[in-house]
């Protein structure tokens, strides 16, 4: 019966003033990004001239972004963010799966004290446990490492949480059929459950990619080094060494370190949409 | 009450065409049920009566007035939904006045609180709170109205979704398959509620389901609805004994109607399956045709001889006193289900070889392409197809 | 420390595979003591998992509250309980007060904000059928860009002299401000950068919850008669939206207590104490000043607000069914 949905017509004045709201707000959320690409195009001295226009008078990006490119090791960032970013996502899928599988299909004594442990590390908001967390890096001597950024995340109990959840939608059925053709339970977490999870899979990548590369507070605490900088903190120290005074650059700098994610989002908004809220849907 | 009349109706959902120019008209304070299989177009035609969808051709006409292009609250149509679509928030009571408000109430009178200080709201809704105890206690809810809708049964649910649809008497009665969420022994209870709730308010019904015992059981006519396209509108019995389409026969009885491919040898005899039936068919010889035998029109027969079929049994089913038997026969690819008498024929085994006779009045001809043939004996001596065009 | 561990992970994997092919191999399987089978291989899936939650989470919620009823500093070897003094110290301090009640007001802005903003942007996406995810993107497109940097681009437009928000009042003969310099409008600033970040989740939340109504529903209001917007709003949209609602309130209201980025970037909790807010006082006493003490205290207010919170909403979720 969904055909049916909205087959509803608005009237013509509902319509207009639909789209004219809409507009509206959506010019005013966008008018941060609009700004930051229209001075990342800019050369300084049309930058600090009192007057405003969203295209530059002279094209000034490639300079601009040359320079973010080159006197600030941005490349570098950026490359941090990913090489941390896939890592983490890999521990995590490693470390979560089997444990969700468990908790979802298999009966043992301690099940519900496993799951519980799980709703507390959910409950937990991350940055609570920096301090003894930092302590513990110190004791390990990681601190200053990409070791550092990475360690905090090895798990995920929202991933826990999310997989458990389509695991135990999966029947009963699957899991028996698999263990008669022989396969181990180990086998079974790989070869069976997580494909048949592929959309609990992508929307956690998500999830985690986002949630780790925006991150400024742990690689704050956890990196001194500009070489092991993820993008978020490299782009501030960046801003702080420049002290304002060089805004194209700085701005071409931020538009690079916000597009990979957006191109990202635009390419698969559903995925996006879904992976960054699911836990809040279920 | 109103007469209500469908003319050419054409709907098209992208590429996909669901009504193919549907043409019906149905008396004033007639029980019409649209009977067909899911996907037939049946639940979108009732929709575009009711002003929920817009239909591509054609036009309706409610108590001799078009309604094409009128909002349903204009329509004096009342709609009971598969789900029942209560509002969940609401007591039934509200759910019963809803309509009443909608309607005698203006949009200020309407407004929370600065609408109860106007003069009239107050005799206005006292009034409607009359009527829909009155309809409630007719149904059976009163004692209910306080409640919401998630604490009622199926069957509540059910009578509270026909009380909102009575307490404004509505022209025109619409119902989607209004049974198919209650569990089976409910289902028979509440069809005969609607069978007599019908004949009390005599209003016009329209009733869309896939279930033949229902559309048998309730209506004045029904109309056999496939692919987009309205078959053959009848009396309930005249759908099951004379259908005009291969289609209609086939999706009316269980179990299904048998179809045989036959040929006609000479005036009167038609050979199905190696056997030779004397069938009275004004038809040339050679021409290919193909006949409907419903299970119940075979009979048992000692041995083979003119007129009976023989092929050897499959499958048995055991329906107390009748014996549903599936048979293969020489030349035709499906089994043949025979409803025999179990006393008549007593040791048939799996394996065995059958004879089964054949009552020539009870076979229905049909063209190849699926129109009836009907025998001039029927047709009053006039022979609706020449039977030269369907020869080969 | 991971890479030791994530191999000894590896090495698990293959060892189970290859018991479960010698399993196979006997005629006569061990019939005995499936159960202790099972639960050995259960909890041997879940090893990892129960290593890194005890490490990671359980140990470390545990030690944030020993440090914040101890005396331990960086680098003591030893340590002495002393009871609710850090505490004290905490509620006492003019600046974690400030912090606290910053807090408090950001959240009274964004979360009605974000919920109102959000929830009028759902609806009108959702009454017609064109250019829903256009609009949809764009709004949601603050919720997962690099605030970081985006703070950086908010930064710019507020800039006194040559950003757009200045030089736009400038032009309608607005009064101009030195937004993030000036006292009385960080906080206020930072709160719009919050519900510019948050609406798009809300909106999203909600646009699920419109997708849930049932179709049904709003058919049944049309032939009842009601089939204006207004009237189709009042009787089935929005009470149908009540249980979600609640839970978009406290789930945004979660978020809003947890600005770090921005405060970071645009203000660091000034000017004076003007825009400091719990994330940002917990980080700076904890890692700038290093009072350990002091930072485990507010983590542990931090924490005491957000799990109240949360677990408020698992009560509401778990009240949810009332509609079924």
């Amino acid at each position: 019966m969904s055909a049916f949905k909205s087959a509803r017509r608005l009237s013509l004045p509902t319509t207009i003033l639909r789209h004219a709201v809409l507009l509206c707000t959506g010019a005013l959320i966008l008018a941060p990004f609009v700004w930051m690409v229209s001075l990342s195009i800019k050369p300084a001295s049309e930058i600090f001239r009192v007057s405003f226009s969203f295209w530059p008078e002279r094209f000034y990006g490639i300079e601009n972004y040359t320079k973010a490119l080159t006197e600030v090791p941005l490349p570098r960032y950026m490359g941090n963010g990913v090489l941390v970013c896939a890592i983490i996502l890999v521990l995590q899928i490693l470390v979560c799966t089997p444990c969700a599988y468990v908790l979802a299909k298999l009966r043992f004594p301690g099940r519900d004290l496993l799951f519980s442990m799980v709703l507390i590390g959910l409950l937990l908001p991350h940055q609570v446990l920096s301090l003894p967390l930092f302590i513990l890096s110190y004791q390990l001597d990681i601190l200053n490492t990409y070791a550092a950024l990475i360690f905090p995340y090895v798990i995920s109990p929202f991933g826990i949480f999310l997989f458990r959840q389509f695991f135990k939608t999966i029947p009963d059925d699957v899991v028996h059929a698999a263990r008669l053709d022989g396969l181990s339970e180990l086998a079974i977490v790989w070869r069976i459950m997580l494909p048949m999870a592929l959309p609990a899979l992508i929307a956690f990548s998500i999830f985690s990619v986002v949630g780790h590369w925006n991150d400024l507070f742990w690689p704050l605490i956890a990196v001194r080094d500009q070489s092991l900088m993820p993008p978020p903190l490299g782009i501030m120290v960046f801003k702080n060494e420049e002290a304002g005074n060089d805004y194209g650059p700085l701005m071409a700098a931020s538009t690079l370190v916000v597009m990979p994610l957006i191109i990202a989002f635009l390419a698969a908004q559903k995925w996006f949409v879904e992976g960054m809220t699911g836990g809040a849907v279920k | 009450m109103a007469s209500v009349s469908i003319d050419g109706i054409q709907k098209n959902y992208g590429p996909t065409s669901v009504l193919r120019g549907v043409s019906l008209s149905i008396a004033d304070g007639e029980f019409l049920t649209l009977l067909g299989p899911s996907g037939c177009g049946k639940s979108t035609l009732l929709r575009i009566l009711a002003g929920l969808e817009v239909q591509d051709a054609g036009s309706v006409l409610i108590d001799k007035r078009a309604v094409d292009g009128l909002r349903p609250k204009w329509r004096d149509v009342a709609m009971v939904f598969q789900s029942y679509a209560l509002y969940p928030h609401m007591t039934v009571a509200s759910n019963m006045a809803l309509p009443l408000r909608m309607r005698r109430l203006s949009a200020v009178q309407r407004l929370p609180l600065v609408g109860r200080l106007l003069p009239e709201t107050a005799r206005i809704t006292a009034e409607i709170d009359v009527e829909v105890m009155r309809t409630a206690k007719s149904l059976g809810i009163g004692h209910l109205l306080a409640r919401k809708p998630g604490q009622l049964s199926g069957g509540q649910r059910q009578r509270v979704a026909v009380g909102r649809a009575m307490v404004r008497h509505p022209a025109v009665f619409l119902m989607d398959e209004p049974l198919s969420n209650l569990d089976a022994k409910l289902r028979v209870q509440m069809r005969a509620e609607i069978k007599e709730l019908h004949q009390r308010l005599g209003g016009t019904f329209v009733y869309v389901t896939h279930d033949q015992a229902e559309a048998m059981t309730l209506s004045d006519r029904v109309a056999v609805m496939v692919d987009g396209e309205l078959l053959q509108v009848a009396a309930p019995q005249d759908i099951y004994v004379d259908p005009d389409d291969r289609r209609v026969a086939e999706f009316i009885g269980s179990p299904k109607i048998n179809m045989l491919d036959g040929v006609v040898r000479e005036r009167g005899v038609v050979d199905v399956a190696g056997s030779a039936l004397a069938i009275e068919v004004d038809a040339i010889a050679g021409a290919h045709i193909t006949l409907g035998i419903r299970s119940e029109a075979f009979h048992f027969a000692d041995h083979g001889g003119p007129g009976v079929l023989t092929g050897s049994v499959r499958m048995i089913e055991h329906m107390g006193s009748d014996l549903l038997v599936h048979f293969d026969l020489a030349g035709v690819d499906h089994l043949v289900i025979a409803r025999l008498l179990a006393e008549r024929a007593p040791h048939i085994a799996v394996g065995q070889t059958l004879h089964v006779g054949v009552r020539p009045d009870r076979v229905l001809l049909f063209t190849r392409d699926g129109r009836r043939l009907r025998r001039e004996v029927e047709a009053g001596r006039a022979s609706v197809t020449p039977i030269r065009e369907i020869a080969r | 420390m991971s890479e030791p561990l994530c191999l000894s992970g590896v090495r698990v994997e293959h060892s189970a595979i290859g018991g479960a092919r010698r399993a196979q191999i006997p005629a006569t399987p061990p019939a005995r003591a499936p159960a202790v089978a099972q639960t050995l291989v259960a909890w041997g899936l879940a090893g990892p998992a129960v290593f890194f939650l005890l490490v990671l989470f359980l140990l470390p919620v545990t030690g944030v509250f020993v440090i914040a009823l101890s005396d331990w500093q960086f680098g003591a070897r030893s340590l002495s309980f002393v009871g609710f003094a850090n505490f004290r110290e905490v509620f006492v301090d003019a600046g974690f007060r400030a912090s606290l009640l910053n807090s408090v007001v950001y959240v009274l802005i964004v979360v009605p904000g974000s919920v109102i903003l959000g929830l009028m942007i759902a609806v009108l996406i959702e009454s017609g059928r064109s250019l829903r995810s256009f609009y949809r993107a764009i709004h949601f497109l603050p919720f997962m860009a690099t605030l970081a940097a985006m703070a950086i681009a908010w930064e710019a437009l507020l800039h006194p002299t040559i950003g757009f928000v200045n030089q736009a009042l400038a032009v309608i003969g607005l009064p101009t401000a030195n937004w993030l310099r000036d006292e009385n409008t960080a906080l206020p600033v930072l709160a719009i950068i919050g519900i510019w970040q948050n609406l798009g989740y809300a909106m999203v939340l909600f646009l699920a919850g419109l997708k849930s109504i049932p179709q049904d529903l709003y058919d049944a209001a049309d032939v009842d008669g009601a089939d204006l917007w207004l009237d189709r709003l009042c009787i089935v949209t929005l009470p149908m939206l009540g249980p979600v609602s609640m839970f978009v309130v406290i789930v945004v209201a979660v978020r809003a207590f947890e600005p770090f980025d921005a405060v970071k970037v645009l203000t660091q909790g000034g000017p004076g104490h003007a825009s400091e807010m719990l994330l940002y006082t917990l980080y700076r006493e904890s890692f700038e000043y290093l009072r350990t003490g002091f930072g485990a205290a507010v983590a542990v207010v931090f924490l005491a607000i957000v799990v109240t919170l949360t677990l408020v909403q698992a009560r509401i979720m778990g009240n949810r069914v009332h509609y079924q």
